[in-house]
């Protein structure tokens, strides 16, 4: 039988390295969107600690460490990444795959504030901005989701559709920064 | 001009979605009668000082936002979660 | 001329340019402006109106003279001023607003029409006829009048916008700048410290004036080097705060490398920053005012404080016989500054009869100066005394009129100023400036000690604001020299005294506006244009008003002044608009069938963000109509595969999704059955259409929606009010799923043919019937199955994770060629849903409601819905709407054309006859002529008219047959077999 060849989100576009920074895909690991229903807030995260090992997160932070993490991804909302979810996760909350639909990569370097600070209109250092933090805000005109994940690494997530516009995005502020 | 989303904290206006005034969230009854409904939809208030309207964090957290602040002084009174207002 | 031992450049680096073609040499840390006057360069530029010769007036940003353009073709930046440009090896400059030369300028002719040209000139004489207005007087003017001219080619040079974010923002390198940043740097403070200069230290690098004993620049040395260690402070030289926004919002231009000769090929020209701050000290200094003395414009007239400026921070003396005109103290620190470094004082002349001034050189008190002589530049200036008429010959005048707070910033958010007697100018109201902490010189302080304790003053409240503390911060020894005043704001006389040197205005234009009761600051400005060049009157304004309400016989308080707004210096749109240049316009979405679309040579169309394929040429095909009909006729015949991918699909879930669904949709979805797809319609809260679509039902509380292209972003947000606005009690949770999938429709009488030949388990009509919708396996990845129709034919949409949509399409299209079919593309799409009178947003067009589209009776009644009530309004039903109907040509076939107008066969075609007009036409390979969907005033009770269709934009005008908006299969059951 002839299989369905898989294909990323960014194709050939990554990686790409300029000055010290650094862009490149993230491991491609499922991904859910968990909701959890009315007044289901607190079992759903007891259920996700048992099955999961971490809480679901507050406005703005990311639980959980690579390899399975839960990042809040807006009003009463938070990507799991990594585990496929637990089958009990659906009784107390909505939880929809979008493996495919968000491209993920990585923004590595000394200078990774500064090339944010060019694209994304909220304070992104590290005095302001820390690791197990996460913001919903815009890339330039990219509705997104950037969490840090390391001292001098983001992990930015797109609508797939719109990988290549993230990486031109990217890529010409590396250069802008590259060039003072 | 920045407002502070209760969940993000304070952002910058491009951000958000403008609606207009705050009235949307008052839907009457299917039965309250033209001059309700045309309320509702038609009439607004242009106030020289406070007022209180609707705001989506669209490029943020997706919330639906209360606004109170004034038209004059540009200052952002109070922001709260729309769905908080909640209704019988 | 250079004087020796003076100046804060680097004489060991000398830096060769280019002005008007002409070949200088200049020093290393040297503007334009500068090394100009050091090669002994006059005349700088001509002035807007009268192209008078024109030289440099001052040694700052607030230039009105020395505007200039640099570089060539497409790069070339023109209206830079000289004071501020930085000059670099290679830098070529030229001047402007002359020809064919800066020294022999024809339009310097204006000059001798002068009598005639007074304000007002042009609205009164190029009045009639009006049919002029456009064809003769405005070329004539624009080509007469204006500055620098942009070079009509791309530009080239990068731009770039960044974010920063600051506890304190410090706006101004001074004395004042600097103690505050200190202060709060040393509080710990998050502090960005702006100053528009290349090199900080403000007035400190421009007098001599000593700070703890030692030359003022030493100290700023130290300052900043200690700022510069620490992590908490960021200096960003060269940058000019240009706009203060709501919210601690600053609008910010960096000149990244217009001082470079050799800028890395990345960097940008400059950058446009967006810095939002806590708290901010407005520290931006003073700006001197010129005397409207007669004759006050020739090349060698120029502001006391930018000699000083020339002198002491780049070692050149303005002249070799200079002449110091003034009104206060400050103005003898030019005379005596000039003296000390060897140059001859012709004269220190004091309008004031008591001031106390001294100086080995001729000293005049209670004096004017009432006129200037000199062709191209000065020669002699004319000195009314107690005893007569002096004549002083002089190659500069150095005069000044007092100092204005650089107050323009406290203004941007509606602030006005208050005039403060003391000083005789207008300072920044601190009731207007919430966060925003006036230090310096731009409150009105002006003696060196008081700016730099103000400096610690205001950080201090901000400290407070911010919740920290202050350190206790020592400061330097420093002069506290008084600034004493008598306002002098013009000496009369017979000849022109100007007041913007920018614009040509005198002070006999300002009283012309009183006297013909232009009596307000803003009527004023507007009649006159004072304060309308580039430099937006900050030379001008104080002095204009003065004139003004001398005219008027107000007060300057009463008087007021102008609004003050951003940009507080010229910002180019390349630069605040760089984020937007090329594809920074708007993202690009791509589907995953994109590279092989391209692969086939299909040209793109933007639909919204994304990009379809428009049709598939195939060999032998000439045009897109050929390629069109083709794709068509393989979907009516074999069968077609179209990605459809960019409509909206929401997933909802939740106890209540189908009440929610039930309120949005006008008709029922709580009735539809687990696996079916049910067409909806979803109206605004006004009775339009709002969009239309399906709803899958993929479990008991689990529903899939999907949306138009079009629509999607405003239903998902209507979508998101609904549930938190109206209805926050129900338990629904919503969620975009239209990049998840990849979604392809498989379309004709071979559609499932196609499809069983690459399903795990084959489907057929009892399994799988027209409405049908369910999870199937396809080469083992699990997909989704949806047995809807936009085609009117036997079809289905297939979709299936993202990552697989680009092996799908492939395999997709190779079966179905092996059938005879192919891929197609928007333009057969849309003809297939024509024939088929399927809407799109052509036809809810957001002043359409169901009742227009004939599907009235979709809106349940027994169930309240968004728009339901308004839909029954008067006036939303009957006879007089526009309703849908279909149009073919009344015998022989004719193009009908979008957005042509429907009119009663034979009436003239004028608004009042409108009748409606064509939303959707196409050629309809099927039936072989064209058709049309259109909106006709009670179109549905007039099929079989004859009406006509004109389009004068195209020139048609066609007769057409109203007819159903079906116009093939109209029992639909093509599409269930």
């Amino acid at each position: 039988m002839v299989e369905l060849m898989e294909k990323s989100a960014f194709g050939g576009l990554l990686p790409v390295e300029v000055g010290t920074c650094r862009i490149f895909a993230a491991l491609p690991e499922p991904m859910h969107l968990v909701s959890p229903y009315k007044g289901q807030g607190k079992p759903l995260s007891d259920a996700m600690k048992k099955a999961h090992g971490m809480a679901f997160p507050a406005a703005g932070r990311a639980t959980g460490k690579e390899g399975a993490r839960l990042v809040w991804f807006g009003l009463e909302q938070a990507m799991l990444i990594g585990p496929a979810p637990d089958a009990r996760l659906s009784e107390f909350a909505a939880v929809v795959d979008q493996s495919d639909g968000w491209a993920v990569l990585r923004l590595q370097g000394p200078q990774a504030e500064d090339v944010l600070a060019r694209l994304v209109p909220v304070d992104m250092r590290a005095g302001h901005f820390k690791r197990g933090q996460t913001v919903r805000t815009q890339l330039q005109h990219l509705h997104v989701s950037i969490t840090r994940v390391g001292s001098e690494v983001f992990q930015i997530m797109a609508m797939r559709s719109m990988a290549k516009t993230l990486v031109d995005e990217l890529q010409g502020a590396m250069r802008l920064v590259a060039a003072r | 001009m920045r407002i502070k989303c209760p969940l993000c904290g304070e952002r910058d206006l491009r951000e958000f979605y403008y609606q207009g005034a705050d009235v949307a969230l008052m839907r009457p009854a299917p039965d309250a009668g033209p001059a309700a409904w045309d309320d509702y939809l038609y009439t607004r208030d242009n106030p020289a000082g406070e007022t209180r309207d609707l705001w989506q964090h669209e490029y943020g957290c997706g919330a639906w936002l209360l606004v109170q602040r004034n038209t004059v002084t540009h200052e952002i009174l109070n922001v709260t979660l729309a769905k908080k207002r909640g209704r019988s | 001329m250079r004087i020796d031992g003076k100046g804060l450049i680097d004489r060991s680096v000398t830096v060769p340019f280019a002005f008007d073609g002409q070949r200088y040499h200049g020093f290393a840390g040297d503007t334009l402006a500068s090394a100009l006057l050091a090669n002994g360069v006059r005349m700088v530029g001509r002035s807007f109106k009268y192209h008078r010769p024109r030289g440099l007036l001052t040694a700052g940003s607030e230039e009105p003279n020395a505007l200039v353009t640099v570089g060539q073709g497409g790069n070339a930046t023109p209206n830079l001023r000289a004071t501020t440009q930085e000059i670099y090896e290679g830098l070529t400059a030229v001047s402007q607003n002359r020809w064919p030369s800066l020294n022999l300028d024809v339009m310097a002719v204006n000059d001798l029409f002068s009598p005639f040209l007074s304000a007002g000139f042009y609205y009164k004489t190029f009045m009639w006829p009006r049919s002029f207005w456009e064809r003769v007087y405005e070329p004539i003017i624009r080509r007469s009048a204006g500055l620098g001219a942009l070079s009509g080619e791309p530009d080239t040079a990068r731009y770039e916008q960044a974010y920063a974010f600051c506890d304190l923002l410090v706006i101004g390198a001074g004395p004042a700048g600097l103690m505050a940043a200190l202060t709060a740097a040393r509080a710990g403070a998050d502090v960005i410290l702006a100053d528009e200069d290349s090199r900080m230290g403000g007035r400190l690098l421009a007098e001599t004036e000593p700070l703890d004993g030692e030359p003022a620049h030493i100290w700023v040395a130290r300052v900043l080097d200690e700022l510069a260690t620490m992590d908490n402070v960021r200096l960003m030289p060269r940058t000019t705060v240009t706009g203060v926004y709501d919210g601690g919002t600053y609008g910010a231009l960096e000149r990244v490398t217009t001082h470079l000769a050799n800028p890395a090929p990345d960097a940008p020209l400059e950058a446009f920053w967006r810095i939002t701050a806590k708290q901010t000290v407005l520290a931006t200094g003073a700006i001197e005012r010129p005397v409207a003395f007669p004759m006050n414009d020739r090349p060698g007239v120029m502001m006391a404080g930018a000699v000083r400026s020339y002198l002491n921070r780049w070692g050149v003396a303005a002249g070799q016989k200079v002449a110091v005109f003034g009104n206060n103290n400050d103005a003898h620190r030019t005379a005596h500054d000039l003296h000390e470094a060897g140059v001859e004082v012709v004269a220190l002349i004091d309008s004031r009869a008591d001031a106390a001034v001294s100086g080995d050189f001729p000293l005049f008190t209670g004096a004017q100066v009432i006129n200037t002589r000199g062709r191209k530049s000065l020669g002699e200036v004319h000195v009314q005394t107690a005893s007569g008429v002096e004549v002083i010959e002089a190659d500069c005048l150095a005069m000044s009129g007092g100092w204005n707070p650089t107050l323009h910033l406290s203004c941007h958010l509606g602030g006005r100023p208050v005039w403060n007697v003391s000083i005789h100018a207008f300072v920044p109201d601190p009731k207007n400036c919430a966060g925003l902490h006036v230090a310096g010189a731009a409150g009105g302080v002006f003696s060196t000690k008081g700016a730099l304790k103000s400096g610690v003053f205001r950080a201090r409240e901000a400290l407070k604001a911010l919740g920290m503390k202050a350190p206790s911060i020592p400061l330097p020894v420093a002069g506290d020299a008084e600034y004493a005043i008598t306002p002098l704001w013009q000496v009369q006389g017979r000849k022109r005294a100007w007041l913007d040197f920018a614009n040509d205005v005198t002070v006999k234009d300002v009283e012309l506006a009183a006297t013909e009761n232009l009596a307000s600051s803003e009527h004023m400005k507007r009649f006159t244009t004072q304060g309308m060049a580039p430099d937006q009157g900050k030379n001008s304004n104080v002095g204009a008003l003065a004139v003004l309400a001398d005219a008027t016989g107000r007060s300057i308080a009463a008087t007021g002044t102008t609004t003050f707004r951003p940009p507080f210096v010229p910002v180019p749109i390349a630069a605040t608009g760089s984020a937007g240049a090329g594809k920074g316009f708007a993202p690009e979405r791509f589907m995953t069938s994109h590279d092989r679309s391209l692969e086939m040579g299909a040209p793109m169309i933007e639909a919204g963000l994304w990009y379809r394929p428009s049709y598939f040429p195939r060999k032998g095909e000439k045009n897109w109509r050929q390629a069109c009909d083709h794709e068509v006729g393989m979907v009516r015949n074999a069968v077609g595969v179209c990605d459809v991918s960019t409509l909206g699909k929401i997933d909802v879930q939740g106890p209540d999704a189908a009440a929610f669904l039930d309120f949005i949709y006008t008709n029922r979805m709580s009735s539809l059955k687990v696996g079916r797809v049910r067409y909806g319609l979803m109206l605004r809260e006004d009775g339009m259409v709002m969009d239309d679509g399906t709803c899958a039902r993929l479990g008991a509380r689990h529903f899939l929606v999907t949306t138009t292209t079009a629509a999607a972003a405003q239903v998902m947000r209507h979508m998101e009010f609904v549930l938190q606005g109206l209805r926050p009690d129900w338990d629904v949770r919503i969620a975009s799923v239209t990049e998840q999938w990849a979604q392809f429709a498989v379309a004709g009488p071979k559609s499932r043919e196609l499809l069983n030949g690459l399903f795990d388990a084959p489907i057929d009509n009892d399994s799988f019937p027209f409405m049908a919708c369910g999870d199937v396996r396809i080469k083992g990845v699990s997909a989704r199955l949806f047995r809807i129709s936009y085609s009117g034919e036997h079809a289905y949409e297939i979709a299936v994770p993202a990552r697989f949509g680009a092996a799908l399409f492939d395999l997709l299209l190779e079966r179905a060629q092996a059938l005879g079919g192919g891929a197609y593309g928007l333009e057969a799409l849309n003809v297939l849903r024509i024939e088929k009178g399927f809407l799109t947003h052509a036809e809810i067009h957001g002043r359409a409601t169901a009742f227009d589209l004939g599907m009235e009776r979709m809106i349940s009644p027994a169930k309240d819905c968004i728009g339901k009530v308004m839909a029954e309004r008067p006036g939303l039903k009957g006879p007089l709407r526009e309703q849908l109907v279909g149009l073919k040509p009344a015998g022989a076939a004719k193009l009908i054309t979008a957005g042509a107008h429907l009119f009663m066969q034979g009436a003239e075609a004028v608004s009042d006859n409108d009748q409606g007009f064509v939303t959707s036409p196409c050629y309809s390979p099927t039936l072989g002529h064209p058709i049309a969907l259109a909106m006709l005033q009670n179109g549905r009770a007039r099929h079989g008219e004859v009406i006509d269709i004109v389009d004068h934009l195209r020139g048609v005008r066609t007769a057409c047959v109203v007819c159903e908006p079906v116009f093939f299969d109209a029992d639909g059951g093509r599409c269930r077999g």
